[in-house]
């Protein structure tokens, strides 16, 4: 956000002041290991990076576009795959967390001009403004650090995660529940080097498992599942480990007949009304180990503020908005928000507003509500559908996953609402 | 009260300037006699008026007196003061009395701002007016003073309600950014005219008087102060009421009777002016007229829009006219000729 804001030319000379709480992360050399944490950064978010000047950054260290996706169901051999036409349009990139932040770090230093960072600091208390002008009150809002020192700002922007205080401090009503999930992740080695363009999903009924390339060898293991599975998962050898990815990614033992013949006879009755549609099954690489101490587990939650905005503040990111990562949307939901939050206030800013006026925020949570509870609403649906073997919700998916598959329309649709 | 106040205002500016105005009006005279330009003679006369009024108030028997007439050619109409006076601390309440000028500034900001950076073409990204000097003629409690000191202009704003003054002043003096720009002062627009004869007038690049123009109680002497600070090819913005049947209806009835968007008594129909004759009196007083557009507020969104309509709202901009430079030329040039 802060980079963002910074390289807004109607913002030239506007004070940019980060706080942060943890130390700054400087990246001389790209590590010879893989981090566990990723992130799917869509086209959109990309091009976004590229305006900032950060994308090219993460280009020099190190990014892994994929071509297509696969996703299909362990209760059934339903499957759909979205890829670009001529699969030379790349449809996402995987990116290590730390490699994104590394590239904003060096961004912001190039930017030290109108940007400030503090690091290693943390804020104890928010004064709040009010919303009309009383003479003992401050008109902005003011921002009191842990060591003493106090900052005023006309405009804060809370971008603190998904516990975010600053969302607490307003007591911003938010919905949010957790669910009975963990998401374990680690670096996993392929038994062979093969191209690894493909981000592969499969519902299990405990929740999906999903491999994303990270390099020709190596690929990066998403999968949620039951907080009891979990713990187990991370006590096994390695060895077992990599049988029960493997085995996650390959066992029939969920599947029935009834479901496989009812799905069978409506794709071949799919493929009556549209011969050429729909897609061959891919099959996804086997697993031959792990990358060293690269397990690591962390629970799953939603969360959605109802309100985004106050009187000179807005929440961005997390700190409004967290989904599970089956859809690996929630960094590009936080790019979201900074590109529309950048390109609102650049435009008030160019207007002689005042930066913190609710009416351009209004704006922007207006905008950004649009377009994030469909999206939250979508994965959350996929997560509940997904999550169970009763044969009625298998055999709607089921169906709704191939004829998805077969209507390219839809599918366009869908990638193109993923990928903003 | 008001009446001592701004003759106690006008001693001070006047017992002041005496020296400088009177250099001034010899140079004026001196371009009148050689006769070459109608406006010059305009301009002495309305200055002549103008002096009048502040030496009648002074009660000083000076022999170029202009009697009774003068006194209305103050710009400032009293019961006009006393009404913005009672609503001085309403100023900011976005959703009050005043929202549709809060939202006004959607419209009126960016028509300021890109017709001067049509005019002046460096750019300061950023702080787009960087650079320029701007009067805010009855600037209220300054809403868009603020936002053209934002645009990095150095702006005055000036209005004759105290009261007003203190709320802009207070609202302004948070933000350190705005301190170093925006300035105001509880002064009339003929004072400032003639204090700036001081400098030697036409100092500022743009004079702004939004929502104004239908306050005033002398059109003719505003728009001669106008054209008197404003540097040559300087720009007058000017959004206004027409005075039609619809802008009675519109304006005054569903406005503030029966929507009550703007107080009840804020306007008065009889000194709404038509484009066409604000046109008029802009033309003879030296400027011409760039740009006229009509603007509609819709009651329920609370935004305003451009339209073709000049019917209710409408912005003008005018530009004064470079005669000065363009006369001495033409001087030259038959100068040159005869020798």
């Amino acid at each position: 956000m802060a980079c963002s804001l910074g390289m807004d030319p109607n913002l030239e000379g506007k004070k940019i002041l980060l706080l942060e709480a943890g130390n700054k992360k400087v990246m001389d050399k790209v590590p010879e290991t893989y981090s566990t944490r990723v992130s799917s950064i869509s086209p959109g978010s990309a091009s976004f990076l590229t305006g900032i000047g950060a994308w090219d950054h993460i280009t020099q260290m190190r990014c892994k576009p994929y071509k297509k996706m696969q996703v299909w169901d362990a209760c059934s051999d339903a499957l759909i795959t979205f890829d670009k036409e001529n699969l030379e349009d790349e449809m996402a990139y995987i990116v290590e967390n730390d490699i994104v932040v590394a590239a904003l770090t060096k961004q912001l230093d190039s930017l030290s001009d109108n940007v400030q960072v503090w690091y290693r600091s943390k804020v104890v208390k928010y004064a709040w403004p009010m919303p009309h002008q009383s003479t003992d009150s401050i008109p902005w809002v003011k921002v009191t650090l842990a060591s003493g020192e106090t900052v005023q700002t006309k405009l804060l922007i809370g971008a603190d995660g998904p516990n975010s205080m600053v969302r607490q401090a307003l007591r911003i009503p938010t919905i949010k529940w957790n669910y009975d999930q963990s998401a374990v992740v680690a670096v996993l080695n392929l038994s062979e080097p093969t191209e690894n363009n493909v981000a592969w999903q499969r519902f299990l009924p405990t929740g999906p498992i999903a491999m994303l390339p990270l390099s020709d060898t190596e690929s990066s293991l998403v999968w949620s599942t039951s907080h009891r599975l979990a713990e187990e998962l991370l006590e096994l050898d390695e060895e077992s480990f990599v049988d029960a990815i493997n085995s996650a990614f390959w066992s029939n033992e969920n599947q029935s007949e009834l479901i496989e013949t009812a799905g069978s006879l409506f794709r071949s009755a799919l493929s009556v009304i549209l011969p050429s549609a729909g897609s061959p099954r891919q099959l996804p690489p086997s697993v031959a180990g792990i990358g060293p101490k690269s397990r690591v587990m962390f629970p799953l939650g939603i969360g959605h503020a109802s309100e985004y905005i106050r009187h000179r503040v807005a929440l961005i990111g997390d700190a409004a908005h967290r989904v599970h990562p089956l859809a690996g949307q929630g960094a590009n939901l936080g790019f979201g928000d900074v590109a529309c939050l950048t390109k609102l206030l650049s435009q008030a800013a160019f207007d002689g507003k005042d930066l913190g006026a609710i009416q351009h925020l209004l704006e922007y949570e207006t905008e950004r509500q649009r377009k994030n509870l469909p999206m939250m609403a979508a994965i959350d649906l996929m997560k509940r559908l997904y999550s169970t073997n009763a044969a009625p919700a298998v055999l709607l998916r089921t169906f709704g996953l191939q004829a998805t598959n077969m209507l390219p329309t839809l599918k366009e649709q869908i990638m193109s609402f993923a990928s903003k | 009260m008001y009446a001592n106040k701004l003759s106690r205002l006008m001693f001070g500016l006047y017992s002041r300037n005496t020296a400088s105005v009177c250099g001034v009006f010899q140079v004026q005279r001196a371009a009148g006699r050689s006769g070459f330009s109608w406006t010059a003679v305009c301009k002495q006369r309305t200055l002549w008026l103008q002096r009048g009024v502040s030496l009648e108030s002074q009660q000083h028997t000076v022999p170029c007196q202009i009697s009774a007439r003068s006194a209305s050619h103050s710009t400032v109409d009293p019961d006009e003061v006393r009404r913005f006076q009672s609503l001085a601390s309403k100023w900011w309440d976005e959703r009050g009395e005043f929202a549709a000028l809060h939202s006004m500034n959607d419209l009126r900001v960016p028509f300021i701002r890109d017709n001067l950076l049509n005019v002046h073409r460096q750019r300061h990204p950023g702080k787009p007016l960087a650079g320029l000097r701007i009067l805010d003629v009855g600037c209220g409690g300054g809403l868009l003073t603020e936002p053209l000191g934002r645009l990095g202009a150095d702006v005055l704003g000036i209005d004759p309600v105290g009261d007003s003054i203190g709320t802009a002043q207070v609202h302004t003096a948070f933000d350190p950014d705005l301190r170093q720009r925006v300035s105001y002062r509880a002064c009339t627009l003929e004072e400032l005219s003639a204090e700036e004869e001081e400098h030697g007038g036409g100092r500022y690049d743009a004079v702004v008087a939004s929502e104004v123009v239908e306050h005033l109680a002398d059109l003719e002497t505003f728009a001669f102060c106008c054209g008197h600070v404003l540097k040559p090819g300087g720009s007058l913005f000017i959004t206004t009421l027409n005075k039609t049947n619809l802008s009675y209806a519109l304006g005054i009835v569903a406005a503030e009777q029966l929507l009550r968007i703007v107080p009840s008594g804020t306007h008065d129909w009889e000194k709404f002016i038509s484009p066409v004759e604000l046109e008029r009196l802009l033309e003879s007083n030296g400027f011409s007229v760039q740009s006229v557009q009509g603007m509609l507020y819709n009651p329920v969104s609370g935004a305003w829009s451009w339209t073709n309509s000049t019917a209710i709202n409408y912005a003008l901009h005018a530009v004064k006219a470079r005669e000065e430079p363009h006369t001495d030329q033409a001087e030259e040039n038959t100068a040159d000729t005869h020798s």
